[in-house]
């Protein structure tokens, strides 16, 4: 049976205009980025026309490419943006757990409190949560360090590894934790073998709302950290707007793309094998 | 209780961690000393100084120009977005409507700097601003609708059909009065979220326009000011207002189940 004229118009008046503005203004850039990682800088930045060398057919090239895996530097700056964001990952997760598993405990009246107290910093602007720090470790010469990118990394994305673990850790049954002690578990065992393996998948999904966003940074390191702590999003921005080697940077932006695609797809797919109950 | 009683310390030691940075900004704020080593005493200086720093307040201006502006049309084009997702299965629209929210915000940045002059030829300023703010706000609105709309009962909207409303009357009747505290809840999001935003302006403002966050960035590159602990402080202010607001008409949509 087709589908009643009225209903399809009613149906592309609601999703056309905000279809129509993400297909312009996210979309097409997105892939007008890909195609510009092909393409020779201008003379005075940004792109050089199409064809526009001599002896070129095209104006397509792949030495952005080439560029990129011919040299150890940009591995290794890609390596030391993975490491840091693990490493950020892993503080967060070990900081917010208890946290998370408290207000998941408490009584219902408190919780919507306590994770209010959760947000409310969050609240405050990205840049002033980062100069927090510069005040702070300043003063103790931690300023310019790894540690303190570290810190500020962990500190600025601390709220997106609470709220999924607390959303995950409220649907456990207490029920189990009973039948665990009864069963001889101590309080070790009954969180090892119980409550962590339910809470896979607030791990993961938690890990990668850091993990993501850590990966792209590039605020952080050039405010807290020293000229060895220049990460991918670092390198981005330079090619953007220091060099101006569109090109270059739209091709570092595209690798971190693959990234963070593939970073994405392992969380997802952890976070389905790991809720062997839902 | 008993058996969660040893999360106590940790979890008060993460509330202080918290907390206690965002306390030593704005008691330094107060300070009557350059520098934020140690308590000298109690001044206003800061703020007075601030009250009269043109390119601050040049600043102010335009980011709240920018967010009431996003705020507004991210909201209609996002809750449209929204009702799509929930009603239709529109393939693509759903990763359209998510994606530039789970992206580090560089990419969009850059992918829109590279589109906004390589493409449209565009001078970058209030206008380029503003599109790049919708465009990532419409997806924390269509968020909040969707799960707002997915938690209620379809019979209403059938009710209302069998009536005899026309699409448009079951709309304005019906379904926007249900939806209403999650519209509101994406739109005082977007607000926050634009006024906020760094990274996104810092590729898409060129260099003729300046929002708090570029002027505060541009402040903390130079120097550590108590002046800049002032406006942080007042901006906090701001989003607290705004959070208290939201937390009061949509509870939901606080509690990181949306």
């Amino acid at each position: 049976m087709a589908v009643p004229r009225a209903e399809r118009v009613t149906k592309w008046l609601i999703a056309g205009p905000p279809l129509a503005f993400l297909l312009a203004f996210f979309l097409l850039p997105s892939l007008i980025m890909a195609l510009a990682s092909l393409r020779y800088p201008g003379e005075f930045g940004g792109l050089a026309p199409l064809a526009a060398r001599p002896g070129e057919e095209s104006g397509l090239t792949l030495e952005n490419y080439a560029l990129f895996f011919g040299d150890w530097v940009y591995a290794q700056i890609f390596a030391k943006s993975l490491v840091i964001a693990a490493l950020t990952t892993f503080a967060c997760l070990v900081l917010a757990y208890p946290l998370a598993l408290l207000i998941a405990r408490s009584p219902k009246k408190r919780r919507d409190f306590m994770v209010l107290l959760v947000i409310l910093p969050f609240a405050s602007n990205f840049l002033v949560r980062v100069y927090a720090w510069m005040i702070i470790l300043g003063p103790m010469d931690l300023l310019f360090t790894r540690f303190a990118v570290i810190v500020g990394m962990v500190y600025v994305h601390l709220p997106f590894m609470i709220l999924p673990l607390y959303t995950n850790l409220e649907k456990h049954d207490p029920t189990l934790l009973d039948a665990a002690q009864d069963l001889g578990a101590n309080a070790w065992h009954t969180f090892w073998r119980v409550t962590f393996p339910l809470s896979l998948p607030g791990v993961f999904s938690g890990s990668a709302l850091v993990f993501i966003p850590v990966l792209g940074m590039f605020a952080i390191p050039e405010l807290l950290g020293g000229k060895d702590d220049w990460m991918v999003g670092n390198m981005i921005k330079e090619a953007f707007l220091g060099t101006r080697d569109w090109p270059f940077g739209s091709m570092l932006s595209l690798m971190l793309t693959l990234a963070v695609l593939a970073i994405a797809g392992a969380a997802a797919l952890f976070a389905r094998r790991g809720a062997p109950n839902e | 209780m008993n058996r969660s009683g040893w999360l106590w310390a940790p979890s008060l030691a993460v509330y202080a961690f918290l907390y206690v940075p965002l306390a030593i900004v704005v008691l330094f704020s107060f300070n009557d000393s350059r520098l934020s080593a140690e308590w000298v005493g109690f001044t206003l200086d800061w703020y007075r100084k601030l009250a009269t720093d043109d390119a601050m307040l040049a600043a102010a201006r335009n980011s709240l120009l920018i967010a009431l502006t996003a705020a507004l049309i991210a909201t209609v084009l996002g809750t449209m977005a929204g009702i799509a997702m929930h009603r239709y299965r529109i393939r693509g629209l759903t990763f359209l409507v998510l994606t530039p929210v789970a992206m580090p915000e560089i990419l969009l940045g850059v992918s829109l700097l590279v589109f906004f002059i390589q493409v449209l030829n565009l001078t970058l300023g209030l206008v380029s601003v503003l599109v790049a703010h919708i465009t990532f706000c419409i997806g924390f609105v269509a968020i909040i609708v969707r799960a707002r709309l997915a938690g209620m009962d379809e019979s209403i909207f059938e009710a209302a059909r069998d009536l005899g409303a026309t699409p448009w009357q079951s709309f304005r009747l019906v379904t926007l009065p249900l939806i209403m505290p999650a519209v509101t809840a994406g739109a005082l999001m977007s607000f926050t979220l634009s006024i906020d935003d760094f990274v996104i302006t810092f590729f898409t403002a060129g260099v003729g326009v300046s929002t708090l966050p570029l002027q505060i960035f541009t402040m903390i590159k130079v120097a550590v000011t108590p002046e800049v602990n002032a406006v942080s402080t007042l901006l906090m202010l701001v989003t607290l207002t705004l959070i208290v607001l939201a937390s009061r008409v949509a509870p939901d949509a606080l509690k990181g189940r949306t």
